[in-house]
């Protein structure tokens, strides 16, 4: 398949791998900010080709991951509200809320469907008009023009019973949050391939210089993050701070100009809650005063809903990129996929979740439940 | 009284267009049903004793039993239907033991609203998969119920076959040295329901892969030391390899870029973010053969329609034992595991 078959190229892999031993003299930790090039690198064991110098780790890119449990919460007392349709994409309904998942929900008399984009809601509002339908409007920069179009077109087609429950965040104040820290370890970024596509990579220019650290706009296919972590590998070696585009296949300086112009009339930046992380301050979107009617949680009186995360789940740390998930005492004991207690191991993209599903015989495990 | 009194209107029993919740009443109109569209799609000299059991004669030796259920939305699709489904996922079940396929029992549920139209069309259906199977439908059960309360139809099926003597073929006889064998490309029925129900077109020319495999299996037997068969529905071709793993103790290693898969379902689970390995098959089988007489059963595979794309795709190891690795596309190394639940297409 075009565009797929020649960035997973087995001898292509082992000659980019090949240049990173040749590039590298010393150790380097390098973050990949999406949870889908965390899923690829542990799908493809990309790190199986790596030098022992080079040490990838997992960030904080993961949509449904970062999406706090109060957020969850929230959208299983929507769906569990009479005459609502909730519409969620596929992997967040397995999410598990403070009181089980969305197909729990579903089985208990909701009506909970998949959708594989938020304008197929505008279909299912049309079709259903005396139930109220609501799209859970979660992701990052890469989803947010689909689901601003999706309410931009609710109010020109008179859609009245559709809302969005908004839960969008920023890669950008994410990155800097982390290099802020004063326990960071991140020396280089691979950047989000998918958000640079939507907004370019203009933001990303003062970052680099300013924590002097390398960020690579990096793809999702196997070639492509060898050729990420080589870029990156080399300003390290070379003492350069640039952003640097390894993904020019799909994304350009500026961006989709008319998405991030979709984006910027309905949606504006708020700070958000990120699980496992806390409050980062403007690394998020909400609907615009002009959208406010299109707000589920203006739409739907739900109270306060608090919800404490265990307090064994180390996911903030892995998110951050200071810790493994086999660094966590629950990793693969209490915390699996079927039972997972928090932000990581709770979508395939997720760093725990990736580590349990692809890479468990690479490092030890406590318990071997699962392999059955 | 000396003249028969009965309550039924004397009418003749009208032609219906869609099943009634009569049809299952046990009545005349069941009766109707049975006499009319059962009977003539599946005759048969034990079926037709309408006895609420089959009487067979059945061979000394070993036999195979083995039940399935189906439900499938839509009930027809690309390459084929519920009732085709039902016939060769029975019958290949049976096959995967190496027994001979002889007879099905099938029990339909039936949601009332129920075109005639399309249950003949189901029917036929088996009618033909079944001669093509060389089985034999000789006993079945109809039940009717309210709308809502089914979706439009299941199917149940159970099948006896005869395990020829000599024949040990299960999922825990897998050996260390011994060769791993796909049929053909894996995903086709998983993705063609799929982009039937969504009404999304990956190109063209993708269908269902449903097809019986016995012929196959025997010729297989026949060429050589085959250990272990597996048809991968539910679950797909990981799924199984994970459970032949697990029941044999021992290790297998995959070899990703040898798992045929067509681009039409290699490009739907690239949109999706699904595994093709996890997808489901209604025609494909996944074998462990004994390395000395590998090439001979995969020659005598390239000759059955159902095994004309079959390849080798790893092999069983001593090592890692319960556990299936991959060798990944760009040569790392990863473990294949079995899904918690059914793949979900993923946010991005």
């Amino acid at each position: 398949m075009k565009y797929v078959d020649e960035y997973r190229d087995r001898k292509m892999a082992n000659k980019v791998a090949a240049e990173i031993h040749r590039a590298v003299t010393r150790p380097w930790a390098i973050m990949e900010v999406c949870g889908g090039q965390t899923h690829s690198i542990v799908k493809y064991g990309i790190d199986y080709l790596l030098p022992k110098e080079v040490e990838l780790v997992h960030g904080p890119g993961c949509p449904v991951c970062v999406t706090p449990l109060e957020m969850i919460d929230r959208a299983h007392a929507i769906a569990r509200q009479p005459d609502v349709i909730f519409c969620s994409f596929g992997d967040m309904l397995r999410v598990p809320g403070s009181h089980g998942d969305l197909f729990q929900v579903k089985a208990a008399g909701a009506d909970v469907r998949i959708v594989y984009t938020p304008l197929d809601c505008l279909r299912i509002a049309a079709a259903n008009t005396s139930k109220k339908v609501v799209f859970f409007a979660i992701g990052f920069e890469t989803t947010a023009p689909a689901n601003a179009m999706a309410v931009w077109q609710a109010r020109a087609q008179r859609i009245r019973n559709f809302s969005v429950l908004v839960s969008q965040v920023l890669v950008p104040p994410a990155i800097a949050g982390i290099l802020e820290a004063p326990e960071n370890r991140v020396q280089a970024f691979l950047g989000p391939g998918h958000v640079c596509a939507v907004m370019g990579y203009r933001e990303y220019e003062p970052i680099a210089p300013r924590y002097r650290t390398p960020i690579v706009i990096t793809g999702f296919e196997p070639i492509d993050l060898l050729e990420g972590t080589l870029m990156a590998v080399r300003q390290l070696e070379q003492g350069r701070t640039e952003v640097e585009n390894q993904y020019g296949r799909a994304v350009t300086p500026d961006g989709n100009v008319d998405a991030q112009r979709m984006i910027r009339r309905v949606f504006e930046v708020c700070d958000r809650a990120w699980r496992g992380i806390g409050v980062i301050p403007k690394s998020g979107y909400r609907l615009n005063d002009e959208f406010r009617d299109f707000d589920a949680e203006r739409m739907f009186e739900l109270g306060s809903i608090h919800a404490p995360e265990p307090a064994i789940c180390i996911s903030g740390q892995v998110l951050r990129g200071l810790k493994k998930p086999h660094d966590c005492p629950a990793f693969g004991r209490e915390c699996t996929p079927q039972n997972p207690l928090g932000a990581t191991m709770v979508s395939a993209e997720g760093a725990c979740a990736a580590y349990y599903n692809y890479g468990r015989h690479l490092v030890k495990v406590p318990s071997a439940a699962g392999i059955s | 009284m000396s003249t028969s009194f009965t309550l039924s209107c004397p009418l003749p029993v009208t032609r219906h267009k869609t099943i009634v919740l009569g049809h299952g009443s046990g009545g005349r109109l069941t009766a109707q049903l049975v006499r009319e569209l059962f009977l003539p799609a599946f005759d048969n000299p034990a079926l037709r004793k309408l006895d609420d059991q089959a009487v067979l004669n059945v061979a000394p030796g070993r036999i195979a039993l083995t039940t399935d259920s189906y439900v499938v939305t839509p009930l027809f699709f690309p390459g084929g239907d519920i009732g085709r489904l039902a016939v060769n996922g029975t019958v290949n079940d049976l096959a995967m033991s190496g027994a001979r396929p002889l007879y099905l029992t099938a029990a339909f549920i039936i949601e009332e609203g129920l075109t005639l139209e399309d249950l003949q069309r189901v029917t036929q259906s088996m009618s033909l998969s079944a001669a093509e199977a060389g089985v034999t439908i000789v006993t079945g059960d109809t039940k009717v119920v309210s709308r809502g309360c089914a979706d439009k139809l299941f199917i149940t099926t159970a099948g006896v076959g005869l395990v020829p003597d000599g024949i040990s073929i299960s999922a825990s006889n897998g050996r260390a040295g011994d060769v791993v064998i796909v049929s053909g490309p894996v995903g086709d029925h998983g993705i063609t329901i799929w982009s039937t129900r969504e009404g999304i077109d990956f190109a063209g020319g993708l269908k269902s892969d449903t097809a019986p495999l016995h012929a196959l299996m025997e010729a297989m037997i026949g060429a050589g030391d085959v250990h272990v068969l597996r048809d991968p529905t539910r679950g797909g071709l990981g799924t199984s390899l994970c459970e032949i793993a697990a029941s044999s103790s021992v290790g297998i290693e995959l070899d990703a870029n040898a798992v045929p898969v067509r681009e039409e379902v290699k490009a739907a689970c690239e949109i999706l973010g699904m595994d093709p390995l996890y997808v489901a098959n209604e025609g494909r089988l996944v074998a462990m053969v004994a390395e000395s007489s590998a090439e001979r059963v995969l020659r005598a595979m390239r000759r059955v329609p159902q095994g004309r794309d079959a390849c080798r795709i790893g092999r069983v190891v001593a090592e890692h034992a319960g556990m299936v690795l991959v060798k990944t596309e760009v040569g790392g190394s990863r473990i294949l595991d079995v899904p918690f639940a059914e793949q979900l297409p993923r946010i991005c």
